[in-house]
């Protein structure tokens, strides 16, 4: 639509638009700001907003109280792991539904997306107690296993469709080529789709990242990962905002950041190809 | 495409994602029917028998139940109603022309990203405490009453919080949807000199109304078992309890296995029914 | 080496047979074209050929082994696919060399082949660019490339040609032609354009709805059709068809007439008729008659450049010894 749009009007989007994005933001600039603040500045009446004392100390107070750096190391293994370890077991299934599909794949497709509807809930105490009896209890290896069978489906489905946009022909002129299924996913499909592989990663990594069911109930304090370390700020003692704001912007900042990069395929795989 | 060679290496190649997900979906759906019809307390003497449709029946009839169910509907109606109606109007705003697009729909995507814990906790504590609370603050100096949130309006502060994090879901999709909307169809009904308001009542809603269906329906299988959100605010005091919150406190609080797991069938069934709709929607665009 | 042999191949797919048994044999060295309207199963047939579908029964054999049951890869053979298929993440050299690579060829050996099929294609240039940065013409020949490096037992094309503009295609034909000659490896060609067919073809065989209807060489097809369908198909303007009168004189259900054996006479002729559209091509001009009393339009080519006006009246002369005729099942008499 190359038309000319009177720009009296587009200062008033703008101006409307910046104001309700700002409103929606403000809870976490606030948080941010309050982190570099001392306690007695956080609760301060009237609020502060830019002119208080920066300082860093809340960060150092809360990596002392409660070692973030382990919860995050946590956070890092769960979310990677179990992405990455979805991902090797979806390339495969994917490339089947995709380029070898039959009667039943949409089926099939269908009631994997349905186990990602079962509630968590429904099932916590079969699992818990199955976590018991296999010592998995608060083990980083018991959640990666757990968070990857739930984004499993996930992965699968945005893995099926970005595949199904790579024309069958190139993979049937590799296997022409000689090439063996290995070489052909190897060296032909997963190349050709490493930008759909990359934006799964990413928005998987986000959703395990962030995901603060399993990761509450099946921890303690080993392999607890950011979604619990911030659960442990939930009791207040004495002032402590500025600590809780330190602590939830080391939580939140490595995946807004990289949420922000993946903002696109994020509708493409929470809706699971439904709206494009 | 298919030579049977292709076909058996599909077949081995989907075998262990088919193998993990029926292992993931069977064995807890089994042990969870299983323990829903027994009477069984881990801490209180552990299995103590068959009790048939007694788990069920208890279940229902307690007092909780219909109140947490009220909750429940309360909640995800609430959410979806916010996040449906400021979303259809803030992806209309966001697709008209506008300096900085990009750098809006950034702050307006941001909470998405947030992880559960770290932003109930923030509105909780930051905004709606009564005393310090940048809410409270607004209140007063507007001269009104500073309201206590978490225990006066359970309901309505867990409703904003997860609106706040729904809202960029809703309008991420709605815009996307809105951008496809073919502007050759708008012109058209400009030309035929259609007001603002026809147009967003006969062209635009109607281009939106498949994305509102999915959005409404992935919302509605999300909130159902929202829990953190919960968990690490009000606990489920104040008439704040949802029905897979008063679940997991059956099961986790009391261990009351036997009754949590006939909440959880419960849960299960409601679930799917949800999400027979949402497949047959996505289903349909799987023939395309 | 690449001699093709189908034994009964039949295809169905679910409970459509698309390919009825069929019997063809295509002999070392030989182009072989497929010609046939769209659906009628060319690619099909020639994906059988290549192992990328299975056979549903009968059993296909290259240089006297049954391949019947080898996976594409162990068949020897190289394929060009209408979309050219190359793998767009990969410069024309590592495209070329995909093959050798897969092969386990020795790294000297892979650039040497690729080196010399790229002189005789033309892409020496061009060698590190990635396929997304070449004109259609030039992924062509990328795409032949791929191919010829193998060495196969035969080429297999689909319809390599089509999405190239006309005077690229023109061109393309000739290159392939020439490869041709200069390997004289099988190739087999498919293509639903009969001037493609009759040019490039030491054999071809027009296939309709998955049967075979007539294989010969192109002079042949075009001299003697076997039936009205080839008749119609092989030919450009198409054979003009007359039925009535003027067939069962000649003791024929149908007769077929080409344009250019039809003389043309503003005075006198066997026929007569209304000039519609002519078509002038400077070396030719196709006139359509209308209102010969002969059913349909008549179609006729006259050479060089001939001076009727649209409605003029026109008289046409069928040149005897060039009418097909066909009996009531379409079959040649
Ligand atoms: N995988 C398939 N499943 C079902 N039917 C198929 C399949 N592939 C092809 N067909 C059918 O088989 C018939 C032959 O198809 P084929 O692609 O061989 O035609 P073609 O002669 O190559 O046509 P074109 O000139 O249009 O390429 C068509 O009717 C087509 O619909
Ligand atoms: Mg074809």
């Amino acid at each position: 639509m190359a038309r000319a749009v009177s720009s009296r009007r587009k200062s008033i989007n703008t101006a409307l638009a910046w104001g309700i994005g700002l409103i929606i933001f403000f809870p976490i600039l606030w948080t941010i700001l309050t982190s570099f603040k001392t306690e007695g500045q956080a609760i301060a009446d009237p609020p502060v907003f830019l002119f208080f004392d920066w300082t860093l100390e809340n960060y150092s107070i809360v990596q002392d109280r409660s070692d973030y750096m382990r919860y995050l190391w946590n956070s890092v293994i769960i979310a990677g792991g179990s992405t990455l370890l979805g991902i090797i077991i979806a390339v495969p299934a994917a490339w089947s539904m995709a380029f070898v599909p039959s009667k039943r794949t949409k089926d099939i497709l269908m009631w994997m997306l349905s186990t990602k509807m079962l509630p968590a809930v429904g099932v916590l105490y079969p699992i818990y107690l199955l976590f018991i009896k296999l010592g998995l209890l608060d083990s980083l290896f018991g959640l990666v296993i757990v968070l990857m069978l739930i984004n499993l489906p996930i992965i699968i489905w945005m893995l099926y469709t970005y595949f199904k946009e790579i024309p069958g022909e190139i993979l049937e002129a590799a296997r022409m080529d000689g090439a063996s299924l290995k070489s052909e996913i190897l060296y032909v499909l997963t190349p050709m789709a490493i930008p759909g592989i990359a934006s799964t990663i990413l928005l998987n990594v986000i959703l395990a990242w962030n995901e603060a069911f399993w990761t509450l109930n099946l921890t303690a304090a080993k392999a607890g990962p950011l979604t619990a370390f911030i659960a442990s700020y939930s009791s207040p003692e004495g002032l402590f905002y500025a600590k809780l704001s330190a602590a939830s912007t080391m939580a939140i900042a490595p995946i807004l950041i990289l949420g922000w990069f993946s903002q696109k395929q994020l509708v493409r795989g929470l809706t699971f190809g439904a709206v494009k | 495409m298919a030579t049977q060679h292709s076909r058996t290496a599909a077949r081995i190649m989907m075998a262990p994602a088919v193998t993990l997900l029926l292992g993931w979906m069977l064995v807890p759906l089994i042990m969870t029917l299983y323990f829903s019809f027994k009477k069984y307390l881990p801490l209180r003497g552990g299995d103590l028998g068959w009790v048939g449709f007694d788990n069920y029946v208890r279940f229902v009839s307690s007092s909780a139940f219909w109140p947490s169910v009220t909750a429940t509907l309360i909640i995800v109606g609430g959410v979806l109603l916010i996040t449906i109606c400021f979303g259809v109007l803030l992806a209309i705003l966001l697709d008209q022309p506008m300096w900085g697009q990009g750098i809006v729909r950034i702050l307006i995507i941001a909470p998405f990203f947030v992880m559960p814990t770290v932003s109930s906790l923030v509105w909780k504590n930051m905004f709606m405490d009564p005393n310090y609370g940048l809410l409270s603050y607004l209140w007063e100096f507007f001269g009104a009453e500073p309201i206590q949130w978490m225990s006066q309006a359970a309901l309505p502060s867990i409703i904003i919080i997860v609106s706040w994090q729904w809202l960029p879901f809703a309008t991420l999709i709605l815009l996307t949807a809105i951008q496809s909307l073919d502007s050759e169809q708008l012109e058209a009904s400009e030309m035929d000199g259609a007001s603002t308001l026809r147009r967003f009542w006969h062209i635009i809603l109607p281009h939106l109304s498949r994305a509102i269906t999915v959005v409404l329906l992935i919302q509605t299988i999300f909130l159902l078992s929202i829990f953190a959100e919960i968990f690490v605010t009000t606990g489920g005091a104040f008439g704040s309890k949802t029905l897979s919150y008063l679940i997991f406190q059956r099961v986790l609080e009391s261990q009351n296995v036997g009754l949590g797991s006939a909440g959880g069938v419960y849960a299960i069934i409601l679930a799917n029914i949800v999400a027979i709709f949402l497949m047959r929607i996505v289903g349909k665009n799987l023939d395309n | 080496m690449g001699q093709i042999i189908l034994n009964q191949v039949r295809k169905t797919f679910g409970d459509v047979e698309v390919i009825p048994p069929l019997d063809l044999t295509i002999n070392d060295g030989e182009f072989c074209v497929f010609v046939g309207p769209s659906g009628c199963g060319k690619s099909t047939l020639l994906r059988l050929i290549a192992g990328l579908e299975d056979v549903t029964s009968g059993d296909i054999s290259i240089d006297g082994q049954s391949a019947t049951e080898l996976p594409p890869a162990k068949r020897g053979l190289a394929m060009v696919f209408q979309s050219y298929a190359l793998y767009p993440h990969m410069s024309v050299r590592k495209n070329i060399a995909f093959p050798l690579r897969m092969a386990g060829l020795p790294k000297d050996e892979i650039e040497k082949r690729v080196t010399n099929a790229a002189s005789v294609l033309n892409l020496t240039d061009y060698l590190d660019r990635r396929p997304g940065q070449l004109s259609g013409g030039q992924r062509q020949r990328v795409a032949i490339g791929r191919a010829i490096v193998r060495e196969p037992a035969a080429f297999l094309f689909d319809e390599p040609l089509s999405n190239l503009d006309a005077a690229l295609r023109v061109g393309m034909r000739l290159e392939i032609s020439e490869l041709h000659k200069r390997l004289s490896t099988t190739m087999i060609y498919v293509t639903h354009d009969q001037v493609e067919a009759m040019t490039m073809a030491d054999k071809i065989v027009v296939l309709r709805a998955g049967n075979i209807e007539q294989v010969g060489s192109p002079l042949e097809l075009y001299k003697a059709p076997r039936n009205t369908f080839v008749a119609g198909f092989i030919g450009s303007p198409k054979m003009n068809f007359i039925q009535g009168e003027q067939a069962s004189a000649l003791g024929a259900d149908t007769i077929g007439i080409r344009p250019e054996h039809i003389d043309v006479s503003d005075t006198q002729g066997q026929w007569s008729g209304r000039v519609g559209v002519s078509e002038h091509l400077g070396s030719d001009t196709f006139i359509h008659v209308h209102d010969t009393g002969l059913g349909d339009t008549i179609t006729v080519r006259a050479a060089g450049e001939v001076d009727f006006k649209h409605g003029d009246t026109i008289h046409l002369t069928p040149r005897a010894d060039q009418i097909h005729k066909f009996d009531a099942q379409g079959l040649r008499i």
